[in-house]
């Protein structure tokens, strides 16, 4: 690991502008992700704001009938608070579908909307990865490519977010909070956060340099069955091939993004109508650009699947 | 603002920055000075020689550095030590000792919890953290309804312990000895 500096301010507008100023700072939170990318090298901060001392960490009910959750909501917290189980299930299954439980009782819900991938291109140093390394090339393309996205990729970038969460997020059509360097809030729908790879990979979201994630905000709760399923090699602590976040209605319509697909959660809310008509109705709309490679083309067919059996069990 | 440093000069130095910190760890307070790269993990090993958190994997992947940290389990591998300013820090020496074991230690004797040892410290602040989490209500993966209050059964402490791996396999042993604990505790 590279040496840092480090610093613990005690408020939102303290830390987004020690960020700003600091030549290569990062904000660190639970750290789970970010100092395994550093001992790895793919990730080399110069100094290192910790977030911990800021608060944040409360889930209040908003005047909409949501709820907002503080950026510092530890994992573990989030999918155990009553309000989040009984009313935002799908999100409380994602989360607890997700790492370990040592994992998530450090891990926080800004940072998990910011993990980073796990293409094992970015992970492996003596790779071409544009989205480690800008302009170096794109191994996965020709290379191992399983694991990744099958649809919003570029020829630079075939990487898929890992997150379970911000699928969940997507189809609760959540808000995320934040507080730039001057001081300045504003509200990014969980829809424009992530971005797609373009020419430009390794951008993974559209934060600004410097710019803090405050809080998430869930508008009220949408009626229906909540369900969360998540296809992967094995039973626990492993990330999804195929993930599917849905809040479905006995008579067939709802709501669903999909996970393990694309650089970012993936919904079409178009196709969302055609949700009554069955799985392949929904999947051949969702996924009608799709360009998967000849190890991932199976996602195709795991997505439409596993909407199919939540579909199933939201009837049951 | 607490335990800053200086940002660095523009230039990368690589030198090693110092930083103080004060935790407990097992019941003592303990004042360090570590290089900032310094994880929770080597702190308590290289620092306090405090050896029974084991290095694994170092990327929270095998579970083996788990420790209770504020009263909740987590890989000391994937957390700087300089973030635990304050922290109340339990690691296995610290959950009982060779003349007097903790019940969950016990337990793992009495149903050979583990072959060769290594992943075991881990292993056992996991399982103490695992009936602690069962018990005051947090749900799982595997938790049928989420609003209900989840049981101690095998498939919860599987599901738990996912995040603890043993090479030798001794997950049948270690899901009898942390049923014995819950039964003797319920």
């Amino acid at each position: 690991m590279k040496s840092f500096t480090y610093e613990r301010p005690t408020s939102p507008a303290e830390a987004a502008a020690a960020v700003a100023r600091t030549p290569e700072a990062r904000f660190i939170a639970g750290g789970t992700n970010l100092l395994d990318l550093m001992k790895l090298q793919i990730e080399t901060p110069r100094h290192l704001v910790d977030v911990n001392g800021l608060g944040l960490d409360t889930v209040e009910p908003t005047e909409e009938g949501g709820l907002r959750i503080g950026a510092l909501v530890r994992n573990t917290d989030l999918a155990a608070h009553p309000r989040v189980r009984k009313d935002y299930g799908v999100l409380a299954r994602a989360l607890l579908a997700g790492a370990s439980g040592q994992l998530r009782n450090k891990a926080t819900t800004a940072g998990n909307l910011l993990q980073r991938t796990r293409c094992p291109y970015f992970y492996d140093t003596a790779q071409a990865c544009n989205k480690r390394q800008p302009g170096s090339g794109c191994a996965a393309l020709d290379g191992v490519s399983r694991q990744l996205a099958v649809i919003g990729g570029s020829e630079a970038c075939i990487a898929t977010y890992p997150g379970d969460m911000a699928v969940a997020m997507r189809v609760l059509d959540a808000q995320v909070e934040t507080i730039d360097a001057a001081g300045a809030a504003r509200n990014i729908p969980i829809a424009e956060f992530h971005r797609l790879p373009g020419d430009d990979p390794a951008r993974d979201t559209n934060l600004k340099p410097g710019e803090l994630i405050t809080a998430v905000t869930l508008p009220k709760p949408v009626a229906g069955t909540h369900i969360y399923r998540k296809v992967r090699d094995r039973a626990s602590y492993a990330f999804a091939l195929v993930s599917v976040a849905a809040i479905l209605r006995k008579d067939g319509s709802g709501h669903v993004a999909f996970g393990g697909v694309a650089h970012k959660p993936w919904r079409v809310e178009a196709a969302e109508a055609d949700l009554p008509k069955g799985a392949k109705a929904v999947t051949d709309k969702v996924f009608a650009d799709a360009k998967p490679t000849h190890e991932n083309a199976y996602k195709l067919k795991l997505a439409e699947r596993t909407l199919g059996a939540a579909l199933n069990q939201a009837r049951a | 603002m607490v335990g800053a440093t200086a940002p660095a000069a523009a230039a990368r130095t690589d030198e090693p920055v110092l930083v103080k910190v004060t935790f407990t760890v097992n019941g003592q307070r303990r004042d360090l000075e570590l290089d900032t790269r310094t994880s929770l993990l080597d702190a308590a090993r290289e620092h306090l020689h405090l050896t029974g958190s084991k290095k694994g994997c170092d990327h929270g992947q095998c579970g083996a550095c788990t420790m209770i940290v504020d009263g909740r389990r987590i890989n000391a591998c994937l957390t700087l030590a300089i973030m635990h300013q304050g922290a109340e820090i339990t690691t296995i020496e610290g959950l009982g000792q060779p003349d007097h074991l903790h019940p969950m230690q016990a337990a793992f004797v009495k149903h050979d919890g583990y072959q060769c040892g290594y992943c075991t410290p881990g292993q056992i602040c996991s399982g103490v953290a695992v009936l602690e989490e069962i018990t005051a209500g947090i749900p799982s993966h595997v938790t049928a309804d989420l609003e209900a209050a989840p049981q101690v059964t095998e498939a919860e402490i599987r599901e738990r312990m996912s995040g603890n791996i043993c090479r030798c396999g001794a997950y049948s042993n270690i899901v009898a000895a942390m049923t014995e604990v819950a039964g003797a505790r319920a």
